[in-house]
């Protein structure tokens, strides 16, 4: 009831997976861990929707609709009635640092699909990450 | 870690091509070397002062590095070679943690703007980085191929693209670059040092900012609501406003409930408390005005913290976009009622203090 973070755009294909540990090593909530076979989808509700995991993936075993998670990007983007998701994003993370308004670029938020579910070339298939 | 007299080991190597360079790396050029200009360790009372000004938000966007490539100590064509965003708190983070690493420091142009916001908007991304590794001929300084990015990086760049596009492997770090000198000593980084973790410290450094976004505002309401209402009134604006940027970071795992709003709800209707308990008791006034009163601090109070919580959302870095849309829906349309109800009520107490009905 008070947990809206339970569910997320995140999807994983572990039939696709070549098993290479990158997942497991950019995530920062310990989403991923590393399997015997395949990458261990171990905590998919503490998934924060980076997008690390799938940009990194070398085989797009990994699909999420990425963005940040900034209610006052989204509220504002609403009010001048725009998509919720295409607003500016206001504030830090991590570092410990507000990003800023920036003029040039559209947002923190953006939405960055990775192709998931497309095969691509096998020469486009780096198959040893250098986690 | 490198040390100086790999300079003396490496005159006689063939190097590892790759990339676009016509590398003939065996030592680097003593004009290369001067060429490239030098950053150090040491953070000076200067930076200090810089990182000041940015943690209060003074010159917001100003905080910045010239984007390009440093080196630190004396390094040679086998040092490693490490990436910033080219914002003053990240750079001086990673080249302290640096402090008697001889390396490179690759800083890519995300506009004045942290590692974490900047791979979220793209610009700490693969594009820049393979301009970066392009521009500053990269590939003809060192004869690795090999640059180490923060962990944080990781959501605007995309390794096989930049393995691609350069030769250039990308190795994320720690998540934090005080766990760099172990990083480099063992060559991996444990499953602790890839988490993020939001201790009171890193939570703590964020207030300043969230106040400084919303103090205007809170002293105007708190001016206009001492000449209508009095000084407990304008207290209470000042009360929640402080309990929503102050009080809620640093309380953020203790209190009960996952969502941020109703974190907030819950602090702020205990901030509300005792104002709702003198105004409840405000001598020479009818029972009617008294409960009204209280109403209106346990209306207005919880719901100018809870929305401020929310905000707060966009600091973190566990707040995923499908949970925050989830609680704007959520919670925000009983904010909204909250706020206009206890307006309303303010309102009418007003009014029946005009007409001299109370
Ligand atoms: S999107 Fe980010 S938080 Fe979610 S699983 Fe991938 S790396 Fe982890
Ligand atoms: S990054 Fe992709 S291929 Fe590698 S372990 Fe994770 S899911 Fe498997």
């Amino acid at each position: 009831m008070f947990d809206s973070y339970t569910e997320n755009t995140l999807q994983y294909n572990e039939e696709r997976c070549i098993n290479c540990g990158m997942c497991s090593a950019v995530c920062p909530h310990g989403v991923f861990t590393p399997g015997d076979t395949a990458a261990v989808l171990a905590a998919p509700s503490s998934c924060m929707e980076c997008g690390a995991c799938a940009l990194n993936c070398p085989v797009q075993a990994i699909g999420v609709e990425s963005g940040v998670g900034c209610a006052w990007a989204m509220i504002s983007a609403a009010l001048r009635g725009k998509d919720m998701d295409s607003g500016t994003c206001g504030c830090g993370g991590a570092a410990g640092s507000c990003c800023g308004s920036d003029t040039k670029e559209p947002s923190c938020c953006d939405k960055k699909e990775n192709d998931f579910g497309k095969q691509k070339n096998d020469e486009d298939i780096l198959v040893s990450p250098p986690v | 870690m490198t040390n100086p007299q790999n300079k003396e080991k490496s005159s006689c190597c063939s190097c590892a091509g790759g990339g676009n360079a016509s590398a003939s790396c065996c030592s680097i050029p003593a004009d290369t070397e001067t060429a490239i200009p030098k950053a150090t360790s040491t953070i000076t009372r200067e930076n200090r002062l810089d990182h000041i000004r940015a943690r209060v938000g003074i010159n917001r966007m100003g905080h910045r590095v010239e984007p390009g490539l440093y080196r630190l100590g004396r390094p040679d064509v086998d040092s490693p070679v490490f990436a910033s965003a080219n914002y003053t708190l990240s750079f001086d983070a990673l080249r302290s943690a640096l402090a008697g690493v001889d390396c490179y420091i690759l800083v890519l142009d995300t506009n004045g703007i942290n590692v974490w916001c900047a791979a979220g908007k793209g610009t700490f991304g693969t594009d820049e980085l393979v301009h970066r590794i392009e521009s500053t001929g990269l590939a003809a300084i060192v004869r690795h191929r090999k640059i180490i990015l923060p962990q944080l990086g990781a959501p605007g760049v995309s390794w096989p693209d930049v393995m691609r596009r350069t030769h250039f492997k990308v190795v994320y770090g720690p998540v934090r670059a005080v766990d760099l000198p172990e990083f480099l000593r063992t060559g991996t980084a444990t499953p602790s040092m890839r988490r993020v973790e939001f201790p009171l410290r890193d939570r703590l450094v964020l207030t300043p900012v969230e106040f400084v976004h919303v103090a205007l505002p809170a002293l105007a309401a708190a001016v206009i609501l001492y000449f209508l209402a009095g000084y407990g009134a304008s207290l209470a604006a000042v009360a929640a406003v402080l309990a929503g940027t102050v009080l809620f970071p640093a309380l953020l795992p203790f209190i009960p409930t996952h969502d941020f709003s109703t974190k907030g709800l819950i602090l702020g209707g205990i901030v509300a408390v005792p104002f709702a308990a003198s105004f409840a008791t405000v001598p020479l006034l009818p029972f009617w005005a008294n409960t009204a009163a209280a109403l209106v601090a346990l209306l207005l109070i919880p719901s100018v913290t809870a929305y401020l919580a929310l905000n707060f959302t966009g600091c973190t870095t566990f707040a995923s976009r499908s949970g925050v849309k989830k609680e704007i829906f959520r919670y925000v349309p009983v904010m909204a009622v909250m706020a206009g109800s206890g307006i309303i009520l303010a309102i009418l107490l007003g009014i029946s203090r005009l007409f001299g009905v109370i």
